[in-house]
């Protein structure tokens, strides 16, 4: 269906646009006078001094997570970097000791500038280990090198995360949820 | 002939005096002080703060700071030339937009005789006309000289712009020469302090309603300020005519126009508002004069914030819009006003 623009057909006193004027300058004024004497109406946030506060879902800096030993929690599974559609991760996997963990990794870069902040690499993480809820926001940098995040700088954000990881072979070593789920066959 | 030296001096040292006390002092001074006090006014008429962070420790003073910090930074930025085949051309524009609004203060009656004018001639108001109009190539040769085509454009609608409302202008002024019968705006200035039928004044907006917005809309054209900027037309034109300008070239550019509005403010007082007199106070005591002078500078600085207060209320008119509205309505309006004023005054001389 067409839609119907109704024209307006201001009259002649309008169209000269001389009382209107003086209309105009008379709410700018009362506009003035109120911000001068009241600040109610002012909308500006001084920035660096006052912020607003993000929302609980903002995506900002990537932070890797630890373990309780504060070892890295990522297992470098390369689920990320395989999720990632800005291709900005860079994993370098090692071997561990450790028979319960698969692998670590021995780099782990984030190319600040070409992340597009999409959460993919979160949602691709089976251990929980990579997060974007940092809360970090504008990272500027002299040069391009300090927009490389390695594992080290990501890890300083962590902190122990407490999601179960390895599947099967955590809920062996928790007796009662093994046993409650095998009760429940 | 010590005689004619000392008479030499004294009118010298006086001219200088009448220049530092007027000129830089109040004109330069309301000009800079616009410089704040335009980005502060439309900030808080826009529902925001504006400048407020320009400060020497802890002093803020509103922002007040900025006047200082402004010319600062002019004066640190790179002085950029764009390649242009005329680099002198480009140098000198700013200063051809600059010197003509500064002069035409020269014969502006800010006080009772002539000790409060710099110079008096009986030209007047031509004198302001002659010399203001110049203004139109310090912006254009500018336009022309970056070597820009958003430059050009912006110079192309100015100068059609200024030439147009140029001749509505001098016509909506006619009617006030024919009334006062003079063209020497210190006599104009006088006549006005004199009242109407006992007790209204005998300003010319009082004779001349019609004549002082033609006027003032036709001067806000003159200095291409919203809702007349579409030489500058940042949406789009970059900047318009001084898209190029950076650092004291704009910065003298910024200033020039500050300062017109300065002068619109004085000579729309001297000629519509009773210039430097107050209703009913006459005589020659000291404390009269400083009253009238400071009455005169007080209806300017009115002038100065009615226009502030249009700029920023006014959207931009489109441009056909504005060359219609000049030869169109603000042509034919004046010239009836002439007409009329002419018939009406017949009559008077008649009866």
């Amino acid at each position: 269906m067409a839609k119907v623009v109704n024209r307006l057909h201001p009259d002649f006193a309008t169209q000269s646009y001389v009382i209107e004027v003086f209309k105009g300058v008379a709410l700018t004024t009362r506009q003035f006078a109120r911000n001068l004497f009241a600040r109610k109406d002012i909308v500006t946030v001084q920035y660096p001094d006052d912020r607003r506060p993000y929302t609980p879902r903002f995506r900002g800096k990537h932070r890797l997570m630890l373990r309780d030993d504060k070892s890295v929690r990522c297992v470098a599974c390369m689920l990320c970097a395989t999720a990632c559609p800005a291709n900005c991760i860079t994993i370098l996997a090692r071997e561990v000791d450790d028979p319960t963990i698969e692998k670590a990794p021995s780099a782990f870069d984030i190319d600040l500038l070409k992340c597009i902040y999409c959460g993919f690499c979160e949602e691709a993480c089976p251990c929980d280990a990579i997060r974007l809820d940092s809360g970090v926001h504008t990272i500027p940098s002299y040069t391009r090198r300090d927009q490389k995040a390695g594992v080290i700088n990501l890890m300083s954000l962590g902190s122990v995360s407490i999601a179960s990881q390895g599947g099967e072979h955590r809920a062996h070593s928790h007796e009662g949820t093994a046993h409650g789920r095998s009760s429940g066959h | 002939m010590h005689l004619v030296d000392n008479v030499l001096l004294n009118i010298v040292l006086m001219t200088l005096v009448k220049f530092a006390g007027f000129v830089l002092a109040f004109v330069m001074g309301t000009a800079t002080v616009l410089t704040w006090a335009e980005r502060k006014y439309s900030a808080l008429l826009q529902n925001r703060i504006g400048p407020n962070r320009a400060n020497i420790g802890s002093i803020r003073a509103g922002g007040l700071l900025h006047m200082l910090a402004d010319p600062i930074k002019m004066l640190t930025k790179e002085d950029f030339v764009p390649n242009t085949p005329n680099p002198i051309l480009f140098r000198l524009a700013p200063l051809m937009a600059f010197v003509p609004a500064l002069v035409v203060f020269a014969v502006i009656p800010f006080g009772p005789g002539e000790t409060f004018q710099i110079s008096n001639t009986s030209l007047g108001i031509l004198f302001i006309f002659a010399i203001s109009s110049l203004n139109v190539y310090g912006a254009v040769i500018g336009a022309w000289a970056s070597n820009n085509k958003w430059s050009l454009i912006g110079g192309l609608r100015i100068s059609a712009q200024m030439i147009s409302y140029e001749v509505a202008i001098g016509l909506s002024l006619c009617g006030i020469f024919m009334i006062y019968g003079s063209l020497d705006l210190q006599d104009i200035a006088t006549r006005q302090g004199e009242l109407l039928w006992g007790f209204i004044p005998a300003w010319g907006i009082v004779y001349q309603p019609v004549a002082f917005v033609l006027y003032l809309t036709c001067a806000i054209a003159e200095n291409k300020r919203a809702p007349f900027d579409v030489g500058e037309a940042e949406a789009e034109l970059t900047a318009g005519w001084w898209t190029e300008y950076s650092a004291m070239g704009f910065a003298v550019f910024a200033l020039s126009e500050f300062i017109e509005i300065v002068l619109i403010g004085c000579v729309g007082t001297t000629l519509f508002l009773g210039g430097w007199t107050i209703p009913g106070l006459h005589g020659d005591a000291w404390w009269i004069v400083v009253l009238e002078i400071g009455g005169f500078l007080f209806k300017s600085l009115f002038l100065v914030w009615l226009q502030m207060t249009l700029r920023w209320t006014l959207p931009r008119f489109r441009y056909d819009q504005i060359m219609r509205l000049g030869w169109r309505i603000m042509l034919p309006i004046a010239l009836l006003n002439l007409v009329v004023t002419g018939i009406v005054l017949t009559f008077i001389e008649r009866a």
